[in-house]
């Protein structure tokens, strides 16, 4: 068959709502963009640990920290999960790592900011995690199957990070005056980078038609950012907080609240390279590789001894 | 040779003559795993991890996947020793029961008197 039919029956496929599976026949690049989108959200999800596990020492509580360590540990399987899915397409683990430690591939941006006090990881829960499952809850129907279940697992998981987030928000916000202005002082520091998680506007963003085309997103950056604004607002009301945005207004024409400019400036700075924290959190993951380079081989070494036990046994 | 950092030299010794220049820069294998979410239900595949044992891929499957008890049984099968059809040979493999209409219940025509068959 001719590459061009190929590509008309994969997109009648994909019209009838059909899920794609990893040895099917499918366009090189939705391949390659799938390998691109899954791997850099798998690096998210552990890079994303070490914002947080800067805290786990910290926590003012022991609830505080069973529950802190928990939602650590489910990035860990996130990140796992998603490395799987991505395996299924023929790139290697190791390979993406590789494109991890050496930085071309990406991560969320939203890690390379501080967690410079306890309330930045009660408004990660709240907002990051708030992002992440509005972009996650629309993936769990993309068109390829192996993205899309591990999708559902993570969101089952996914819900509890948000809810322990806002509760620490509240508890702060029912505190003292002290306690409440550092709850607000982290939402002015972590609302507009939350917004750009959802990457640039739609008119800046030329691969969102086709990945829209391919099901592979079901809603544009715009579309998904304006949800999380309109959900985020009456959360925040809720908390008693104030959104450090002073264009911020309901807009009763559109059924959705108008908001101000976002430094897109920033955003690509930070995207490039030149975030608060992007060397070291980049430094951070080439040392736990580095540093775990003897475990692995002690493993396999473990390993390859115990099979010639076994074989030695049986040979007996 | 690769460095083993703080290995102590005892440990590197025994590794030394293990080809581990071989098994440096190897990925562990994968397996995939399947969980039985309890009894009476058959185990379903859940997933993939990377293990160099069978020991280690069920502590791994257990962490990954039984964080909240998902499962009362775990299988792991090493990948490479899973074979799988081809969605080339969709065809060959499964149109011919397509056509086999009488193998379902449904093909049988009785009356409606009758209630229970």
């Amino acid at each position: 068959m001719k590459i061009e039919d190929l590509e008309k029956k994969f997109q009648a496929r994909i019209d009838a709502g059909q899920k794609i599976e990893p040895k099917d026949w499918m366009p090189e690049k939705y391949r390659k963009t799938h390998i691109r989108q899954i791997s850099q959200h798998a690096h998210s999800e552990i890079v994303g640990m070490l914002p947080e596990g800067n805290w786990v020492t910290r926590t003012p509580t022991l609830r505080r920290k069973v529950g802190l360590l928990a939602k650590v540990q489910d990035e860990a399987g996130h990140g796992l999960y998603l490395y799987s899915a991505a395996e299924t397409l023929g790139i290697s683990r190791d390979e993406m790592f590789h494109q991890l430690h050496t930085g071309k591939a990406k991560y969320s941006s939203i890690f390379n900011y501080p967690t410079m006090t306890w309330a930045d990881i009660g408004t990660i829960g709240w907002l990051v995690d708030g992002a992440a499952i509005i972009n996650q809850v629309m993936l769990t129907r993309t068109s390829f199957g192996p993205y899309a279940r591990a999708m559902v697992r993570i969101c089952k998981e996914e819900s509890f990070h948000q809810r322990q987030g806002f509760e620490m928000i509240l508890t702060l916000c029912n505190g003292t005056e002290v306690q409440k202005a550092m709850a607000q002082d982290a939402l002015n520091r972590w609302w507009w980078p939350s917004l750009m998680m959802f990457g640039p506007r739609d008119e800046e963003s030329p691969n969102t038609e086709q990945s829209v085309k391919w099901k592979i997103k079901r809603k544009t950056n715009d579309e998904l950012r304006q949800q999380f604004i309109d959900i985020t607002v009456e959360q925040a009301k809720v908390a008693g907080l104030t959104i450090p945005d002073p264009d911020l207004k309901w807009n009763e024409e559109r059924g959705h609240h108008d908001f101000g400019e976002i430094d897109w400036t920033e955003f690509w700075r930070v995207v490039k390279g030149n975030g608060p924290l992007n060397k070291e959190r980049l430094k951070a993951r080439n040392d736990a590789w580095n540093n775990g380079e003897w475990v692995r081989d002690a493993a396999m070494a473990h390993a390859e001894k115990q099979t010639q036990k076994e074989a030695l046994k049986k040979a007996v | 040779m690769v460095t083993h950092g703080t290995v102590p030299n005892r440990v590197t010794h025994k590794l030394a003559n293990k080809k581990i220049e071989i098994m440096s820069n190897q990925e562990f294998p994968i397996w995939e795993v399947f969980i039985r979410s309890k009894n009476g239900l058959e185990h379903r595949h859940v997933g993939s991890l990377h293990a160099t044992d069978a020991t280690m891929a069920m502590e791994n499957a257990r962490d990954v996947y039984t964080r909240r008890e998902e499962g009362v049984s775990i299988w792991v099968v090493e990948s490479k020793n899973i074979t799988a059809s081809n969605p080339e040979n969709q065809g060959e493999l499964f149109e011919p029961a397509k056509d086999k209409a009488y193998r379902h219940p449904t093909f049988y025509e009785l009356p409606i008197e009758l209630k229970h068959m």
